[in-house]
């Protein structure tokens, strides 16, 4: 039987979102044996939700609050863990804070890393990931364990499968060496949730025309719940800050829904967004890029639409 | 100090991949400077204009043509060069970090070695961190901010959404540079003339030691990913649109 570990992540006692697509993807494996790797200093807050969603152990990594400032020896707890719990795979969330964790894992293990995983077959062990900024998809065979996979944000939803979530205490042995140091987390300038993980994004590009028009976006956003994304080209006219760049040198993006708003369309903005389950394009050229490759598109002035679309979306909309 | 910069020379991110049989692809594209790695060298570049004794050395491990990556590096500024020569266009990260490493280490010792993310053809976003375990030095990646003062190093990773990591990591360690970071410099005709005077070393792959026999991850296929098609356009008025796009992404279930 094999066993496969998932990386937890949670926010205030409460499991993330992509943490539990990435359970999923184990399920699809019924006989496999799931070990929740918890690094919170109390799991109990979680247990009902990894026991729901498919978690026969729940291993409590100990010293865990001690571990969060010192990322070197945050990734051997975990590799301990793997090595003590015989596990032959570990899967975690893409972002940014769980491919960090997985690549430390790995590269101590020299174990093959697959990050940001579209599709994952782990009885045949075959991924399938972006190539070329989204162009291409490539098939890749793991071979000699353990597998460390990393899944993108939003491509497998969560799945109910109860199993027993039995609770293990784990003191990994850690040294601390502390080479690196997390001294501080600071916010940026730009506000508001997070593109990478949110289930819907609209996104502005260079025909929003200021840094204050994207209020018109953040309007919409806050009615839809969605993240407020933007082009490279805004971002380089000074429209809005790096954290929120969709595309090639941004960030890659899977909503279920992506409103791209005076975004012509490039080949690198659609490497970070191509993966969305559902593309709307509103422009006002009506040869953009964009309309090429969409779902739906909106011609016109984006002035009138978004305003028009908040509406549509208020408590008087009348869709 | 010595600076190492790890590049690679990939295809221009606009380029229209058409893959080919046996998990390859039409190399007859437009191939550029892997765009993170460009700010990992500007970085390695202002460092020694801020008056530190420093040599940046541009560091690749690809096929012949890689050495035009390396010649774009020297024309920005790089001291010289060192191109270990493969013969196949993707390897596995942990080849590509044994090679830089055995490169590197034949070559000094390194204080600081940068290079960017990821990569934007394989985008395997690990090569930092398999620098750092055969190095056994500390490795911080997706780095937008570096400063550096008495062998300390200062760097802020963007994190989970808005959030910024402030690290810190003595001398000598490995950043993995992200955009924002700087913004890189073009070399100019002249700069492109003067490179060519300067040192590009070649080391044949097989000069490093044998390649490791058990691989473990195996690129079977490269497929292409089609464009959505045209999408349906929608009529009316703005309000008319937006209550019509309303209507079918909840008929759809989309919101």
């Amino acid at each position: 039987m094999a066993k496969i570990g998932v990386l937890i992540e949670s926010k205030g006692g409460e499991v993330r979102k992509t943490t539990l697509g990435v359970m999923a993807v184990i399920r699809q494996v019924p006989e496999a044996e799931l070990f929740a790797l918890e690094m919170a200093p109390d799991v109990e807050p979680c247990r009902e939700v990894l026991r729901r969603h498919g978690a026969d152990r729940i291993v409590a990594i100990g010293a865990a609050a001690e571990l969060s400032s010192f990322p070197e020896e945050k990734a051997a707890a975990v590799a301990a863990a793997v090595d003590h719990f015989g596990l032959d795979a570990l899967l975690g969330s893409s972002g940014q804070a769980g491919r960090d964790l997985l690549a430390r894992v790995a590269s101590l293990k020299r174990a093959p890393l697959v990050l940001d995983c579209l599709e994952v077959d782990l009885a045949r062990g075959i991924v399938r990931k972006s190539h070329f900024s989204g162009r291409t998809i490539a098939t890749l065979q793991l071979k000699t364990g353990p597998w460390i996979l990393g899944i993108r944000p939003n491509v497998f939803a969560e799945r109910i499968e109860p199993r027993p979530g039995e609770i293990i205490p784990y003191e990994a042995p850690v040294t601390f060496r502390k080479r690196i140091t997390v001294r501080q987390i600071r916010r940026g300038d730009a506000g508001g949730p997070d593109v990478s993980e949110a289930e819907i994004i609209i996104s502005g590009g260079r025909g929003v025309g200021s840094a204050e028009n994207f209020r018109i976006l953040r309007d919409c956003a806050s009615l839809l719940g969605a993240a407020v994304g933007a082009s490279r080209a805004a971002v380089d006219a000074g429209y809005a800050p790096h954290a929120l760049q969709v595309g090639q040198t941004g960030k890659t993006v899977s909503p279920k829904l992506y409103i791209a708003c005076g975004i012509s369309g490039s080949v690198q903005h659609f490497a970070g967004m191509k993966t969305s389950k559902v593309v709307i394009g509103i422009n006002r050229d009506k040869d953009a890029p964009i309309f090429q490759k969409c779902d739906y598109g909106l011609l016109g002035d984006l002035f009138e639409i978004v305003p028009a679309l908040t509406r549509a979306l208020g408590p008087d909309g009348t869709a | 100090m010595k600076i190492y910069v790890c590049l690679k020379h990939v295809p221009d991110t606009a380029a229209n991949i058409r893959p080919l049989a046996g998990a390859s692809f039409d190399e007859s594209v437009k191939f550029i400077v892997n765009p993170y790695d460009e700010y990992a060298l500007e970085q390695a570049l202002k460092i020694r204009e801020s008056g530190a004794d420093a040599e940046v050395v541009a560091v690749t491990a690809g096929r012949e043509a890689a050495v035009s990556t390396l010649r774009t590096a020297l024309a920005m500024g790089a001291d010289r060069a060192i191109h270990v020569k493969t013969d196949t266009y993707f390897m596995e990260a942990l080849e590509t970090a044994r090679l830089l490493h055995e490169a590197i280490s034949r070559d000094g010792s390194p204080d600081l070695i940068l290079t960017g993310r990821q990569s934007v053809d394989a985008e395997g976003m690990q090569i930092p961190y398999r620098l750092g375990v055969l190095f056994d030095l500390p490795v911080a990646v997706n780095v937008a901010s570096f400063s550096m003062a008495e062998g300390l190093v200062t760097v802020e990773r963007e994190i989970e959404g808005d959030l910024r990591e402030v690290i810190e990591m003595s001398l000598p360690c490995i950043v993995g540079a992200t955009r924002g970071l700087n913004h890189p410099r073009c070399a100019t005709l002249p700069d492109m003339m003067k490179a060519k005077k300067k040192e590009i070393r070649v080391i044949p792959q097989a000069d490093l030691g044998p390649e490791p026999a058990a691989s473990v991850v195996e690129l079977l296929e490269l497929k292409t990913v089609p464009d959505r098609g045209r999408g349906k356009m929608l009529v009316g008025s703005p309000d008319e649109m937006a209550r019509d796009l309303v209507r079918i992404l909840r008929e759809n279930k989309t919101l």
